[in-house]
């Protein structure tokens, strides 16, 4: 390189090149961020005095933790978890069932273009409506219970499920599928074939990262009356239960811990 | 200046790296160290700036021995020894002068370094030192938009912006193609030379070594099975190091191929 | 194995019979837990409702036609009340999920044995507890409002951008880090030049991916009390004035779909 260069450039100083390149840009975002982050603090109206006094209680919650009561309410947290775990089982079963032909459908590179459209459009209604929104707008069609927490869970499986689904089969090796396709299979046959095996693994990998969602979702459906083990703990909040919270927390984190171990294994196994 | 003794080190799963080692550096000494893979010349070089913590021996660097050393020790004496990598391992997400300013974070405190706030004389020395290697330019250019030939440059001027009295090269040209390694040799050694710098140079191109150094220490199963001139390898040395093989045509061939690069060069 | 002889000729299994025998017994087990599971489901339900479900949903369909319009004069606060939530939320949350992220990586943790333990199961707890949970809990300790909302959605996402951050942690190029080990750098140095610019887009990633996600979350506080739109919702819904739920359920699906569209473009701008 020119050495003029070089005696230009000494004893100048140095700094990293801004990420930013543009200086006014990036000076607006600054101070439109600092700006936004006074005014949101601003607005939040925080009642230290309430803090304050709810700090005991906060403390009395964390020792909770250390002797949960199981057995006062033992029928009621019995109840509410075989509930939640019923719930889970059986949308999960039915969500995978149902998300894997919408799957299908949403994959631009197997689905004609109608039926991909209809089935992206239930993807997209699926996952643009939270659980709980979905939960309430059910418990006022069916009426309280289980039922209507069955359906909000199996009705968000699908949006998860098909969608992730899809990308993964338009994301697929197509050699594979085309040197099935090639020896005259069948529609069906092809996707038996050329289609399953690729995306197998993670389909089993995805359903089970899914009940464990669903677990969790099935713990708080209860609170809109939708059945599950959420009524119980929020009656015990009502009634500053701590140590009976604290234990169905416990047993739910348990639950979701082992669960996430299991899904372990079994996607060690299927890979 | 540098001097092992007895370095031993035995990994965790029983294979022993390096088996006693003995072996002195002098000021200024360029050094090749040639071997098959997993003969430890790896292990060596990381056991010298304790890379790699050695089982037992001593390394001395002048008069202090790196082994006894706590962790603020460590720290100061890694500084006199700059370090080139095989696959460069720069910091890609970093800029080309951040990866060479990275060289001086033993000399600089952590908020002047975290605020990239480093000492005129350095920012100076890093462009000095980008000249020098023709890179300048590419200042400011982030690491992994550089070609491979250029991210090692790199990563010898970081080395040599520590201001270190050795060097320790592992492998500089194994992801390197055929000229590019040579001239990124040839800068090595010539850098050695301008600064009086020591270096140990693992390199497994025999031909490369021959060329360039003008001391070769042959390593294998973690002892030295060769140490001194690089035409004294002879096909029987070679096969002391390497095992079997036919080596006169490998020699014969390379060195002619040296000749007409050489003269190419010129 | 598969590879039968079978009356003098070779013929071709997937599987063997025993493993046949297998498969079809884990079927049936499957099979059985589900239809106990819709048992249990159906015991709980009153049919009638069910049976009754049209008409009762296209009453509520008819009654919030068209949306009261005019209603979104007052949902200005709680709309802005919402973006804090999610936006302040997020923030604290990914301040605290550093620390917690450094201990619980593999590679950087101070002690595999004590801190990395202890961190994951910081983020198992925070991760197994759905904002909804957390937020009543907290509105039991501090009192309603936005504060209870945004320590909610923080504590919930520590965990989920703690983990995703240990993970990117674990699979960083070492040779960098030995780099800059090898020039003298001290402990925190290592840190800043050779472990942070490496997870630094992953992180970035995170951090929009986790706020788009409490965008969603942010929305449904409300109806436990912990601020935002969603306190209209659950107001509008006590009082059954269905034209006024239609809007505010507009106005949410309006908002997650933006903040999907945002957190795209930042991430494609990101990466």
């Amino acid at each position: 390189m020119s050495h003029r260069e070089l005696e230009d450039m000494l004893g100048k100083g140095w700094r990293k090149p801004p990420f930013v390149s543009n200086p006014k840009l990036r000076w607006s975002l600054i101070l439109g961020f600092v700006a936004y982050l006074v005014a949101a603090f601003m607005t939040i109206e925080v009642d230290w005095g309430r803090v304050y006094v709810g700090l005991d209680r906060g403390w009395a919650f964390i020792l909770a933790f250390t002797s949960p009561d199981f057995t006062s309410r033992a029928s009621d947290i019995w109840d509410g978890l075989l509930e939640s775990i019923v719930m889970t089982v059986a949308a999960s079963v039915v969500g995978i069932l149902i998300s894997i032909p919408i799957g299908l459908g949403a994959a631009r590179n197997i689905a004609p273009l109608p039926i991909y459209l209809v089935c992206r459009g239930i993807v997209a209604v699926s996952r643009a409506l939270q659980e709980i929104i979905v939960a309430i707008l059910l418990v006022a069609i069916f009426g309280f219970g289980p039922l209507a927490g069955f359906l909000t869970l199996s009705f968000a499986t699908i949006g998860f499920l098909s969608k992730l689904l899809a990308e993964d089969i338009e994301a697929m090796d197509k050699v594979q599928a085309e040197a099935i396709k090639a020896s005259g299979a069948r529609w069906l046959q092809w996707i038996n074939y050329g289609v399953q095996p690729q995306v197998m693994p993670r389909l089993v990998g995805l359903s089970m990262y899914r009940i464990d969602i669903n677990f969790r979702e099935s713990a708080i459906l209860g609170l809109v009356g939708a059945g599950g083990i959420g009524a119980t703990l929020n009656t015990a909040f009502d009634r500053y239960e701590y140590d009976t919270a604290a234990a169905i927390l416990i047993l739910i984190i348990g639950i979701v811990m082992s669960l996430e171990y299991l899904s372990g294994i079994i996607r060690a196994k299927v890979q | 200046m540098l001097r092992l003794q007895k370095l031993t080190k035995t990994y965790r799963t029983g294979d022993q790296a390096l088996k006693e080692i003995d072996l002195e550096v002098g000021k200024g000494q360029v050094l090749a160290l040639i071997g098959p893979s997993g003969a430890g010349k790896s292990t060596l070089i990381r056991c010298v700036n304790r890379l790699v913590q050695p089982t037992s021996g001593a390394v001395w660097l002048e008069d202090t021995d790196l082994t006894k050393l706590g962790s603020g020790a460590l720290r100061r004496a890694r500084r006199e020894m700059g370090m080139i990598f095989q696959e460069y391992a720069l910091v890609e997400r970093l800029t080309v002068m951040e990866n060479v300013l990275s060289g001086r974070l033993g000399y600089v405190g952590f908020w002047r370094s975290f605020l990239r706030w480093y000492p005129q004389s350095d920012i100076d020395e890093a462009f000095r030192l980008l000249d020098r290697v023709g890179l300048l330019h590419m200042a400011d250019k982030r690491a992994d938009e550089l070609s491979g030939g250029q991210r090692q440059r790199v990563g010898i001027c970081r080395a040599l912006i520590q201001d270190p009295k050795l060097l320790l090269v592992d492998e500089p040209t194994a992801s390197l193609d055929p000229k590019t390694s040579r001239q990124i040799m040839r800068l090595i050694t010539e850098l050695c030379r301008e600064r009086r710098l020591a270096a140990i140079i693992n390199i497994h191109d025999v031909a490369l070594a021959q060329m360039f150094v003008p001391r070769v220490v042959g390593l294998r199963f973690g002892e030295i099975v060769y140490d001194g001139l690089p035409t004294g390898l002879t096909p029987e040395k070679l096969t002391d190091i390497y095992g079997e093989e036919d080596w006169e045509a490998t020699i014969k061939k390379v060195e002619d191929e040296d000749e007409v690069e050489v003269e190419a060069a010129e | 194995m598969p590879v039968l002889e079978k009356e003098n000729a070779q013929t071709w299994r997937r599987r063997t019979t025993g493993e046949n025998l297998f498969r079809w017994f884990g079927w049936l087990i499957g099979v059985a837990i589900f239809v106990v599971c819709w048992q249990r489901i159906s015991e709980a339900t009153t049919w009638f409702f069910v049976w009754d479900a049209p008409r009762i949903a296209g009453d509520i369909w008819t009654r919030a036609t068209p949306p009261r319009w005019e209603y979104i004069t007052q949902l200005g606060r709680p709309i802005w009340d919402t973006l804090n939530i999610a936006t302040l939320g997020t923030l604290i949350a990914i301040c605290l999920a550093v620390p917690v992220a450094f201990m619980a990586a593999r590679n950087t943790t101070p002690s595999v044995l004590f801190i990395r333990p202890v961190a994951l199961l910081v983020i198992v707890s925070s991760r197994s507890i759905n904002s909804l949970i957390w937020a009543l809990l907290l509105i039991a300790i501090i009192g309603p409002g936005v504060f209870a909302g945004v320590i909610a959605i923080a504590i919930r996402s520590i965990g989920f951008c703690a983990k995703l951050l240990y993970e990117a942690i674990e699979e960083i190029d070492h040779t960098q880090v030995e780099a800059i080990s090898a020039t003298g750098a001290s402990r925190w140095q290592v840190m800043a030049y050779g472990i942070v610019p490496q997870i630094l887009p992953a992180f970035a990633g995170i951090a929009v991916f986790r706020w788009d996600i409490n965008i969603r979350e942010s929305t449904v506080l409300g109806l436990v009390g912990a601020g935002g739109i969603g306190l209209q919702l659950s107001a509008s819904l006590n009082v059954l004035a269905w034209p006024q739920v239609s809007l505010i359920l507009l106005v949410i699906l309006a908002a997650v779909m933006i903040s999907e569209w945002v957190s795209a473009k930042v991430r494609g701008a990101i990466i």
